[in-house]
């Protein structure tokens, strides 16, 4: 194992192999991230302002829902997605595509729930001015996820963070296939049981060095915009 | 432009009330708003200032009676519009603001720039335009709220108290606004509690007890010649129970 270069030696080298697993994390939950927003977020919204019988229920259900285990996730994607299943036949089981999908379905109700309560609390303090100024139902959605927008970065960095987090969804639908599936999580999964610590601790720091990274980022432009906009 | 289609008045409350639960708020209402100088709503807090202007607008429906637009029963709030007592400022810039109230207004879009600045203009913030609204003091948050209201191009404006927690400079502006927007033939109908501006700005008062009409008159006849005993204890600064 001596003869192994550490994960630095990795890095610095810009080893090609590293590269490609980072990238494909990258690419896998930033478009996870990016589908649950565009689900999740009309979706809270909707679930904030409309009211219909069973909603309580909607609300709790979606909320217990951002807790949902990823191995439960990708367990049931992986029965969806595999040959005999109902979505057998467009054959994504084991590719990215299918990550993507299992990561989208782990994080729309985090981003959802977190949109719910962030749009309620703005409509409180909108309500009665959209509704005297006769805006449409469609026309609140918009306004409240607009003007929360800034808020809104927060619900997707919870659900971003969650997708770059997880393991098990991502192991079981993509199956950690070396330079195909292979992600920084499911990396350093396998590297620890073959007792290469080194290289899953390096793998490790640049995760989180990445997710700091992407949250700083996020948060900057926050503050900045916020700065130009609000007050 | 729609003027000639529909008209808000006279504003018609025919034996209204509104009840929640157990709790009357407003007690068999009747009352004609009809196009002249402003109409300003006088009364103790809780007598249902709020509650009146919220159902002149259409936001509250009454548990008894009528209420008509220009004869027209349904709700649709067209050219009517209301100031909060405390408004809420979307958050966006304040030209932002005032566009969203033109493009709900229906104003087509390519007249929308000239507008905003016409508005501006009008209520003293055309240096203010591209400031994040929530950034503004108190008076020009209602000020840019009066904007927002007059972008509907509004027959009928609705006030609550819209000088309630400002300095005096930023009364006097606020009711410049006002005073404008009545003398270019907008019916102001607007709630106060502050005599000295009820005698500034009011044509007619309607004095409020209780959640119902108590006394109407000409301004001039309510400080005078106050004709219940109510009206006679609340001009004296006296608590009416």
């Amino acid at each position: 194992m001596s003869d192994q270069p550490t994960a630095w030696q990795l890095i610095i080298t810009g080893d090609p192999a590293l590269f490609e697993i980072v990238c494909l994390s990258l690419l896998v939950s930033l478009s996870a991230a990016a589908l649950a927003a565009v689900i999740g977020m009309p979706l809270g919204a909707l679930a904030a302002l409309v009211r219909f019988p069973g909603r309580a229920v909607v609300v709790v259900l979606l909320n217990a829902m951002m807790g949902l285990p990823p191995v439960v996730v990708g367990l049931a994607l992986y029965l969806l997605l595999s040959r005999s299943g109902p979505l057998g036949e467009f054959g994504i089981l084991f590719t990215p595509a299918a990550m993507v999908f299992a990561q989208t379905v782990l994080i729309v109700p985090i981003i959802a729930a977190l949109t719910r309560q962030t749009v309620e609390d703005l409509w409180i303090e909108y309500r009665d001015e959209l509704t005297a100024m006769d805006v449409g139902p469609l026309g609140r959605i918009t306004t409240l996820l607009w003007d929360a927008r800034f808020s809104l970065v927060t619900a997707w960095l919870a659900g971003f963070g969650r997708a770059a987090a997880e393991v098990g969804a991502v192991m079981i639908v993509g199956g950690n296939i070396d330079g195909f599936t292979r992600t920084m999580t499911t990396a350093i999964a396998l590297e620890t049981s073959k007792g290469n610590l080194p290289l899953a601790m390096g793998l490790g720091s640049i995760l989180i060095v990445i997710v700091l990274l992407i949250n700083a980022a996020a948060w900057g432009t926050r503050l900045w915009s916020e700065r130009q906009v609000s007050g | 432009m729609m003027r000639a289609l529909m008209s808000n008045l006279p504003l018609l409350l025919d034996d209204v009330s509104v009840r929640a639960g157990a709790t009357t708020i407003l007690d068999r209402i009747t009352l004609t708003i009809t196009p002249g100088a402003p109409t300003l709503i006088v009364g103790p807090n809780g007598a249902g200032k709020s509650s009146l202007l919220r159902l002149c607008m259409g936001l509250v429906a009454p548990t008894s009676g009528r209420i008509s637009w220009g004869g027209r029963t349904d709700h649709a709030p067209v050219r009517r519009a209301i100031v909060f007592q405390r408004p809420a400022m979307l958050r966006r810039s304040v030209a932002a603001n005032v566009a969203y109230g033109l493009a709900q207004a229906g104003t087509l879009r390519g007249e929308r720039a000239q507008r905003v600045a016409f508005l501006l203009e009008r209520v003293g913030l055309a240096e203010l335009g591209d400031r994040p609204a929530r950034r503004l003091s108190g008076g020009e948050q209602q000020r840019l709220a009066l904007a927002r209201a007059l972008a509907r191009d509004p027959e009928i404006l609705l006030l609550d108290e819209p000088t309630a927690n400002l300095d005096p400079a930023a009364t006097r502006s606020v009711e410049d606004v006002v005073r404008m927007a009545a003398q270019s033939g907008v019916k102001v109908v607007m709630a106060s509690h502050d005599l000295g501006q009820v005698r500034r700005l009011a044509g007619e008062v309607v004095f409020m007890v209780r959640g119902a009409v108590c006394e109407r008159a000409a301004v001039g006849d309510f400080f005078d010649r106050p004709s219940t005993s109510e009206a006679a204890t609340f001009l004296r600064g006296d608590l009416v129970i």
